[in-house]
Parts: C-alpha cells; structure tokens; sequence
C-alpha cells in the first residue's frame, strides 16, 4: 500500500449544518438550464434555437475557439428561453423538460478495446469532455493535449462537504469504468486521492494509482495532491477529473446514455435538515433548496444560497442552476448587520484562527457563520500567516504579489502552474486584510492564458 | 447621516474620516463579494489593537519609572515611595506626549486618506504610541511633533501608507530627532525629568543611563565597568532611567508573550534577535579587550532598548523580513549589530535603532535569496523530469 502522506498546514472549519446520511431522489423538475459562465474560459456559440426539441445529449452550443468541444443538454424538452445579458451574452439556455427522458444513443466500446481517438470523440461528442479540466490553469482540457497523468480527488475536505464514499456507494461500475476510459487518455497513470483511514466504495478502486493523504483541508484539493504526487512543471499538462464526473462518464459507456444524474449535498444552517438529494445537473437551486426546507427567515434577515462550499463557491440566485462541477450545495445568513465595537469585543460566537479571540478554547464547536466580511480592505501588512493556510511549496504571498503586478516570470518562477484559485480560498478566509485573493489568482491565471497563448 | 458623508453628499469631501469613525464605532454591514464566502473575523483593527494592549504594561512601568526616578532625582525617598504618586507624576508629563503624537500621526493619515479617498489605516494606532515611549521624557512637545510629521509624512506616506514602508516609521521619528536635535537624546540630562530644570537639581545626582556610565568608563579607559550603581536586577525590572517605554524588561516581555500568543508578532524574529545580541556578546567574551566586551553577555538583554526593539520594533511585519527563514537572518543580524554598535562605537551608546534601520533596509534582500531558493527547486525539478 502506498505511503500516507501527511499534511499539517490548513484549517478545517467547522460549521453548522453538515448534511445527515439520508439521500432523497427528487423529481424531474419541469425547467432545466445550461449556463455557459459554470465552464471555465469558453464563449459559447449555439446550436440550438428557441422552441427546438432536444434530448439528453443533444448538444446546445459549443466553444468558439475549439468547436470541437460540445455542451450537451442533460434533459430531453424543448428549448424554452435563451436568457441573454448585456451585449447579448448569453447567460443560459433553458430547457422546459419532457415527463420523460429520451437520450441521444452514443456508439461505445468496451474502453479497452477502442482506441484514444474513439474514446476522446465519444466523450466530445456527449458533452462530457468538458468533465475533463487541464493544469495548469484549471480550463476545459484540449482535446490533442497528452496529459502526463491524470489526478482524482476522492475526497472532498472543504466545509460541510459531501462524503463521496456515501454519495457513490452505488456507483462501482461506473467509477471503475469511468477510470478504464481515463486511462486510454494519457501515457502515465491515473491517479486517485483518498482520505486515510476512510473505507467505501472508492478504496475498491484498484485500477487507479492510489494516494493516502491526512491532514485538514485543503487535502482534498486536487491541486494540492498533485503537488505532492507527481507536481506539474512549466511545459507539462496534468488533467484532472471530479470523482462524480468519473462515474458519469463511465455511465456513458455502460449504457451509451448521457445521464448527468449526481447527489449533492445540501447543508448549511439555514437548511431545515441537510441532507443529501440526488437530481440532475441543470436543476433549478431554488428549488432544490426549497424542497429540502430553508429555515424561517426572522424581519430582516436574508440568507446567502451558495453552490459548491462556503470558501469557493459561486453565489446563487434565482436564475441558478446545478452545474457540472460542484457536489454541494450551502446556504447559509447574511452578516448584512453592524456590530457595535465588534473588533474589540470577544466575539466568543465568531470563528477566528487568530488567539486575540476565543475558538483556540473551543476546538469541537461548531460556527454559525455568515458573510459578513468582518472588516475593511486594506494593504497586505502581515507575514507568515498565509504560509499555513497553503500546504505546497509556494510562498504564496509572494505568489499573489507577483499576480497583482502582472509580472509572468515571477508568476511562473513562483508556481502560478501549481495553482488555482480555490487554493488560495483558505489564505483568503484568514486574512485580516481582507484582500480578494481568489480573485486576484484567477486574474493571474487570466493573464498568463491571454499571454502564453 | 450616512448619505450626508457619502460621495456626492455635502459633506462628501469628509467620506474618509466619517468612514473612520464608523467602523471605529460599528463593525461594518459588509458582506462578501468575491471569492470566500465566510471570513475569519480578525481584522487590522484587531491586529493593531492586540499591539497596543501588549505595549500597555511597558507603558504603564514607564509612566510610574518617570516619576521615580524624578523624585530620586529631587531627592523626595517619601515621594518615591508612593507608586500612584509617582505613576501620577509620570502619567501627568507622558499625556501630552500621546496625544500631541496621535493628533499629529493622525491628522495627518486622514489627510491622506482623505485626499486619496481611502479608508484610513490602523497602522498608526501602534506607531503613535510607540513614538512618545522611545523618547526621553524630558523632550520639547514640538520636536516630537516634528519627528512624528517626519515620520508619517517620509517614513509612510511617501511610500504608498500603511503596508509600503521600507522603514519603521516609529523608529524613524527617534532616528530624526536623534540626528536632527543630538543632545535633546543623548548624554545625561534628557532621561530624567526635572533634572535639567536648576532649582531642585540634587547635587551629585547625574539622569545617564546604564549604557551612559557603561560607555564612559570604557572611554576613560576604567578596568571595570561603572553601572551609575544601577543593578542587572534593577535593569530587569526597569528602575533606571531611558526612554520611557524601554526601560523595563520584565514588562516588555509581558508584551512579548500577548503577541506570540495571539500571532501578532513573529516569535522567530524576537527569538533570533536575542539570539544574535547573545552571541554578539559572546563572541566579545571569547576576543576580551577591554571591560564592556568582558561584560556578560546578556547583560546586553537588559540594558537599553535591546528588549523594546526586539519585541515590538523589528517584528514590525511591513518592515521586517517577510518570509519566516529571512526572520530568522534578519533578527540574528539585528542583534549581532546591536550589541557591535554598541561595544565598539562608543559615540552611540544604544545600537538598537541604527541595527533595525539598518536591517530594515536589508530584508528585501535577504527575501530575495530566501524566494529565489525556492525557485531554484521548482527549476531543478523541472530539470529532473527532463531528463
């Protein structure tokens, strides 16, 4: 058995309303939507128009830079709207789903048997490609790239996250077909992170290379895992693939069906009873949210719906929908409120990692946080803080420093390639001078695209 | 009253300094837009204020150490032994000193911040008190004004604020004064108050500090050391003259403990500072020479600003070396250099300030190294995989 390797800088943040093992299928909801903004660095072209008829598996639009590269609808309908937002973006593609699914029939073979070209035109053709995401950068993979390996997380180890040996339990025949497929894309090894002393479905996994990880968030970061298995280098092309994706993927090709079908997590404190519901990606968040009960909101209170994880995920409204890419989803207060002398009082209600408050006495509780942002923006004045917060051999202020000046050297002598922004959602969180550093990676990351390109 | 402050309200111009006082009063109804959805509710207010707190106790010492050692100075035993009398008296004559600094350093960071449009900074919170408790007490309330101008205004300001600075801006002001206005700083009669005023002058009574006398009987060349018949003990505990806030060790290191505890101040720069003046000394044991170097070398610890500077000053986070193996070079050679300054260079008697200047200057370089060996690996492994 491999070596487990053990992280020790991070911060596992505990939080109110971790989603009980319960899992609740949900009904086909009557409207579906493609969002073009869920995948990372495409313009999208449509293939479709308004009133059209598609099934699951009919492709929406595609890329303008690789036409190649497919967005399919994961229901059958009609196409209803093409929500459009200043100069004409569109913002998504909705679809009024049929009572019952019909699906595109995809032409697979047993991934062993096919060759790398059949297998990559395959998962083009049924809109999973995009399943698949390059490092660096964190964008859809291109299609003639040969990564040197591909990496999957198998465990997720942000706030309140989903268990994914609960959440795939039943899912064993397609992982492991899933990682069959993988396999034919690269010449190295397909590698897969599992959490130490954790036993489920995904421990049976054996075709892939597996890596015992311990140690608090972000262990679970995909990123962070390749940096201590096989880091990536200037000039080298790592893929890597959601574990949920991996099962719908091999999904495809035990039945030649596109079935987007996940479960996610719905947690948070403002969630009645979390728990876990299974639907397919494009369906409505309010919806999903509402069925599975958002507290009572008292005069003047709001709640935030989150996609994804408290740290890096994307606000929802009510024109969201459930993408590719996140299992998860969190709501949780608003902290739309002011607090009289708050950065003097003892706040024994707050999270902090700094001993000027009081959570070091309180290791076991668990926080109901909200979004409030606990202070103003200001110059990045202390050290050393961030480096615990970053479990790589990164100085990331020095890192962040680098993309704010837009300096590309810096950036790729510093291991811009190594990163991404959720990386950073940790260094974010602690920081006392609130600096926006996701979005400041991101922008790095933009630059380098737009440079090297 | 918000829309009155706001841009574009009539007093729109005062957005900042309104800004100021609201978030002073009320921790403000922002929410995330970017990025984390939660954040940690420590802030700089928090930061800057765990500081302050941590300076309290020197601060307090120093007040009650100014009255007594006036009343040594007059001669009053009776006087001198009522601590509130002598608290009193030295928080009477320190008062104006913090609030000419903190209109001043704070006048002036609103200003700013006005003309900019930007909130202003907590960074002078710490550094307004810090300023007055470097300074002898005896010094005119409009040289520390000067200083003080100087400091934001060269040290900060022109840097960008708070976060920019090359330069500790608090030791900068002493730095001004200390070349602008010499004997306002140095020699005898500053560090005392009352002494230099004629009429209860105490005959025989000299304000020197230890490091004074220490550096005198090396110049006239004495085979032992003359401590002005202060003790380490007393060096310890602070009953010695000197600038106000540095003359008790055991209250500094009060402070010390309330900023490694909370993180506010990196343990390994004080560590290594107090690591490097202790093997400076040491080093002067071994080569012998003359009395000062033959002094033990921890004495070095107690005397003068060692502790201060190491505690509160060249931990300065902006200053000071911001990777954690560059903290560990920079503080070393911040206390070698001390303790150097002070031995060999009798004309200084206190190395502390120029060391950490000095060193100041220094960190982005030693950064650099320290940066560039991690490069140097990522490159080595790309090299590797190559091959």
């Amino acid at each position: 058995m491999s070596k487990v390797i053990k992280l020790k800088r991070g911060l596992d943040i505990r939080l109110v309303g971790e989603a009980q093992r319960t899992r609740v299928e949900m009904p086909l909801y009557s409207t579906y939507a493609v969002v073009p903004d869920s995948f990372p660095g495409i313009t999208p072209k449509l293939l479709v128009a308004e009133g059209g008829k598609v099934k699951a598996g009919t492709p929406l639009f595609f890329d303008k830079a690789r036409p190649q590269i497919l967005f399919t609808s994961p229901v059958s309908g009609t196409v209803s709207a093409i929500r459009r937002g200043e100069k004409r973006r569109i913002l998504s593609v909705v679809i009024d789903a049929d009572p019952t699914m019909e699906y595109e029939k995809f032409e697979v073979a047993s991934p062993a048997d096919s060759t790398r070209e059949t297998i990559t035109d395959v998962l083009l053709k049924s809109g999973l490609w995009p399943m698949i995401i390059q490092r660096p950068y964190g964008i859809i993979a291109n299609p003639s790239d040969t990564p040197k390996s591909i990496f999957i997380s198998g465990f997720d180890s942000a706030p309140l996250a989903p268990d994914m040996n609960f959440v795939l339990e039943n899912e064993y025949d397609n992982l492991a077909k899933g990682i069959e497929v993988l396999k034919k894309l690269t010449d190295g090894k397909v590698h897969i992170g599992l959490r130490n002393g954790q036993q489920g479905v995904l421990n049976r996994l054996n075709s892939a290379e597996q890596h015992l990880f311990e140690g608090p968030h972000p262990a679970g970061n995909v990123g962070v895992q390749i940096h201590h298995v096989d880091p990536i280098n200037k000039g080298e092309v790592v893929w890597t693939v959601d574990i949920q994706n991996v099962a719908v993927i091999g999904r495809l090709f035990n039945t030649g069906r596109v079935d987007m079908r996940k479960t996610i997590a719905v947690t948070g404190s403002e969630i009645v009873d979390p728990k876990y519901v299974t639907v397919m990606v494009g369906a409505p968040v309010v919806q999903i949210a509402t069925a599975v009960g958002i507290k009572r909101q008292a005069a003047g209170d709001s709640f935030r719906m989150i996609i994804g994880n408290v740290l890096t995920g994307c606000k929802a409204d009510a024109d969201s929908y459930i993408d590719m890419y996140h299992n998860q989803m969190t709501v949780i207060p608003e902290g739309d409120k002011y607090e009289l002398l708050g950065w003097i009082a003892p706040r024994f209600n707050k999270f902090s990692v700094s001993h000027s408050y009081f959570s070091w006495l309180m290791p076991r509780k668990v926080y109901d946080l909200d979004t409030n942002l606990h202070g103003g923006k200001r110059a990045l004045v202390v050290t050393g803080l961030y480096d615990r917060y970053l479990p790589m051999d990164i100085y990331p202020l020095y890192l962040l420093k680098a993309c704010m000046a837009g300096d590309i050297d810096k950036m790729e002598n510093l291991g811009i390639y190594e990163v991404l922004p959720e990386d950073f959602a940790l260094c974010e969180f602690v920081d006392p001078s609130k600096t926006e550093m996701q979005a400041v990676i991101a922008d790095g990351i933009n630059l380098m695209i737009k440079e090297l390109s | 009253m918000k829309p009155t402050f706001s841009k574009g309200g009539r007093l729109g111009f005062l957005h900042s300094t309104f800004d100021a006082f609201e978030t002073f009063l009320f921790v403000p109804n922002t929410v995330t837009k970017k990025g984390s959805h939660i954040r940690d509710v420590n802030d700089l207010k928090r930061t800057m204020i765990v500081v302050i707190i941590a300076l309290i106790p020197a601060l307090l010492f120093g007040m009650y150490n100014v009255g007594y050692q006036h009343f040594a100075a007059v001669a009053d035993p009776v006087s001198q032994a009522m601590w509130l009398k002598c608290w009193w008296y030295g928080f009477v004559r320190m008062l104006p000193m913090i609030i000419v600094s903190y209109v001043v350093g704070l006048g002036i960071e609103f200003a700013v911040a006005q003309k900019r449009g930007e909130e202003v900074n907590e960074g002078f919170l710490v550094t307004g008190l810090l300023v007055p408790m470097i300074m002898p007490i005896d010094i005119p309330l409009w040289i520390l004004a000067l200083a003080v101008a100087f400091a934001v205004v060269f040290g900060k300001e022109v840097f960008g604020g708070t976060g920019m600075n090359v330069f500790n801006p608090a030791l900068l002001a002493r730095a001004f004064v200390f070349f602008a206005y010499t004997p306002k700083i140095s020699g005898e009669h500053v560090w005392v108050r009352g002494v230099t005023k004629g009429g209860e002058y105490v005959d025989g009574f000299s304000g020197a500090t230890p490091l004074g006398y220490i550096t005198d009987s090396v110049s006239s060349g004495a085979a032992t050391l003359d401590f002005g018949g202060t003790t380490p003990m007393d060096w310890f505990w602070g009953f010695i003259p000197g600038s106000i806030g540095e003359v008790s060790t055991f209250c500094i290191l009060i402070g010390a403990v309330i900023l490694i505890w909370t993180g506010v101040a990196s343990w390994r720069t004080m560590v290594s500072v107090f690591a490097g003046g202790l093997v400076m000394g040491l080093i002067f044991n071994l080569v012998g020479g003359n009395a000062y170097m033959e002094m033990p070398a921890y004495y070095h610890w107690l005397l003068g600003g060692f502790a201060f500077g190491a505690v509160f000053m060249a931990t300065d986070p902006v200053t000071s070396s911001q990777t954690n193996v560059g903290k560990v070079i920079t503080g070393l050679i911040i206390g070698m250099l001390a303790v150097l300054i002070r031995v060999v260079n009798p004309g200084y008697p206190e190395g502390m300030m120029l060391s950490i200047l000095f060193v100041n200057a220094l960190s982005p370089l030693v950064d650099y190294y320290v940066v560039q060996a991690n490069v140097r690996r990522r490159n080595k492994r790309l090299k590797t995989a190559k091959q």
